[in-house]
């Protein structure tokens, strides 16, 4: 990798962070499981990474092999994309103001 | 227009769902809406980067989609409200995971292209990964109890161990960034990632179940690192930026937790923690005064403004939507009820929130440990179900004793005092509760869920 662009990657690397500890210091505690499960879901994010490595063709003498770990890595980040997103809409739905439903089995 | 320059705009509207998303999360109202911005945001990512002319071909690619959206809609639909630190802990261990198998293949594919510097990531992410899947699935297996029991598990020379494992790491690491194409790569990588999921396990096995809270929020934070260092190794500015976020809020909320706890993160993973403290005996005045539910229903019918101070002993009897019932009964009564939380009351930080959501209580009952404090002296009656160390007043009084410094809610300023619980046992701590010893607290012994229903029992038979 050059080095600019390592720089780079960096510089977006540090305002990530102090843009991650402004906004998620403003949830309140209330939230703080959904936070947890809906940062799950951003986590698969490497879903990105494993896509490329997934989609490799089987050429250069490498095999399949790097398609294979691609694919496994794809189904567990896929597993945090659904699940964390699934789960958290899942939470956030009960969460209710006053006057809640008289069902609640 | 050129693909790669698409696939950037795509990323950088992605980026943006996300903040969005974590910003709406700012209130109860807006969270929900916020949360499908960031999957709309996830979806056009993962769909403009299947056009990406690396991806050559789509067999594997399919099956992966497919196998992990299964599993996932499984997990999210079938995991229970009380189970939600344990499917956390299982999503962290997957992200380093997939983090650790991008890193492999990638390292596969492209060895002889790799300088010292692309070897040097390769190896971060990989024990980043490797650290928090087998650290997760340690905490997952504490918190579940099925392989091993919640107890700290501790041996002698463990911080020794630890450092060899380290070491070996790092020596592993630098061989490994030196000759990354060389003979001996795949046996360097093979080493310090065997060593780094070593680690994750020595990690976390010494820590207890009581503290898992804190391991479950810093594997947050290392699964969204995992996710930046393979950005760092595909060159995502996507990965690198959601990664951030989710790094950042496993950080603050592991601050959070441990101010709670009255710990430092050193503490937790270094001290004898979740091990009992020993405490000198201390000198208790006063003794424990039992009541029967008819006696506390007297009390609470005549109660003005009454706070209820659940603990996860509420969840263990299942007595959420007993307490709903309570609730309202009392509602009905002209009392004005709320809920005042710890942050460490369930088992993951607001964990206890989502419990009583689950229960049909609105979450403008549910109040944070702070802002219920100055309002105590003027509560009637504080009811404490399931919960103890939390509300010792030890914590304020007591400086001999383990709980000293830590934050509680001060029930014992309340008139009185009714404490729910199952039977005169000690809490977490191990400590003795100096509030049931207080002359303004009453002991209602038994299950949880019994004792509410019989108070909703005598509120009805008032009633009609």
């Amino acid at each position: 990798m050059e080095s600019t662009v390592l720089i780079f990657l960096i510089f977006i690397l540090v305002l990530s962070i102090f843009l991650g500890f402004e906004i998620i210091s403003k949830v309140p505690s209330l939230l703080h499981t959904p936070l947890m499960s809906g940062s799950n879901a951003i986590s698969g994010i490497t879903v990105l990474g494993s896509l490329v490595a997934a989609g490799m063709a089987k050429n250069a003498g490498h095999g399949e092999l790097a398609a294979i770990l691609g694919a496994v890595a794809l189904m567990f980040a896929m597993i945090n994309v659904v699940g964390g997103y699934f789960v958290t809409d899942r939470m956030l739905n009960m969460f209710k103001k006053k006057e809640p439903k008289k069902t609640g089995k | 227009m050129n693909i790669s320059i698409l696939i950037n705009l795509v990323y950088i509207l992605s980026a943006i769902a996300f903040i969005l998303g974590f910003k709406l999360m700012s209130s109860p109202e807006s969270a929900r809406r916020g949360n499908i911005i960031s999957g709309v945001g996830m979806l056009s990512a993962i769909i403009v980067t299947l056009i990406d002319p690396q991806v050559q071909r789509y067999d594997y690619i399919a099956i992966g989609i497919l196998a992990g959206t299964a599993i996932g809609l499984l997990l999210a639909y079938r995991t229970p409200m009380t189970g939600m630190p344990q499917m956390v802990g299982l999503l962290n261990g997957f992200g380093g995971l997939a983090s650790l198998l991008v890193a492999w293949a990638e390292f596969h594919a492209r060895s002889e292209l790799m300088g010292a510097g692309d070897a040097a990531i390769v190896w971060l992410a990989a024990i980043i990964g490797a650290v928090t899947f087998s650290g997760s699935f340690i905490a997952w297996a504490k918190l579940e109890e099925k392989f091993i029991s919640g107890k700290p598990v501790m041996y002698n020379g463990q911080q020794i161990v630890t450092g060899l494992i380290i070491l070996g790491m790092v020596v592993a690491g630098v061989f490994f960034s030196l000759y990354p194409a060389g003979e001996g790569a795949y046996w360097h990588f093979a080493i310090f990632a065997v060593l780094a999921l070593a680690l994750g396990v020595a990690l976390v096995i010494p820590i207890g179940g009581a503290d898992m809270p804190v391991v479950i929020c810093l594997l947050n934070s290392y699964s969204g690192m995992a996710a930046c260092a393979s950005g760092f190794i595909v060159q995502n500015n996507l990965l690198i930026v959601a990664g951030a976020l989710v790094g950042a809020s496993g950080v603050i909320l592991t601050l959070i937790m441990c101010k709670a706890m009255n710990r430092s993160i050193a503490n937790v993973f270094l001290g004898g923690f979740g091990t009992p403290v020993k405490g000198e005996a201390l000198a208790i005045t006063g003794e424990l005064k039992e009541v029967k539910a008819s006696d506390a229903y007297l009390m609470l019918e005549a109660a003005n403004r009454v706070v209820i101070v659940p603990g996860y002993g509420l969840a263990v009897s299942q007595a959420q939507h007993a307490v709903r019932e309570l609730m309202e009964e009392m509602e009905k009564n002209g009392a004005e009820v709320s809920f005042a939380i710890h942050p460490v009351a369930g088992r993951m930080p607001g964990h206890m929130n989502v419990l009583l959501a689950e229960a049909n209580i609105s979450y403008d009952a549910m109040v944070e440990m702070d802002a219920v404090n100055p309002q105590m002296d003027s509560v009637d009656v504080c009811m404490i179900i399931g919960a103890n160390d939390v509300v010792n007043p030890a914590a304020k009084e007591d400086k001999t004793s383990p709980l000293w410094g830590m934050p509680i809610i001060e029930a014992h300023r309340a008139r009185t005092v009714i404490v729910m619980k199952r039977g005169r046992g000690k809490g977490f701590a191990g400590v003795e509760n100096l509030l049931f010893f207080r002359n303004n607290c009453r002991m209602l012994y038994g299950d949880a869920k019994t004792s509410l229903q019989a108070l909703v029992g005598e509120f009805k038979s008032a009633r009609s």
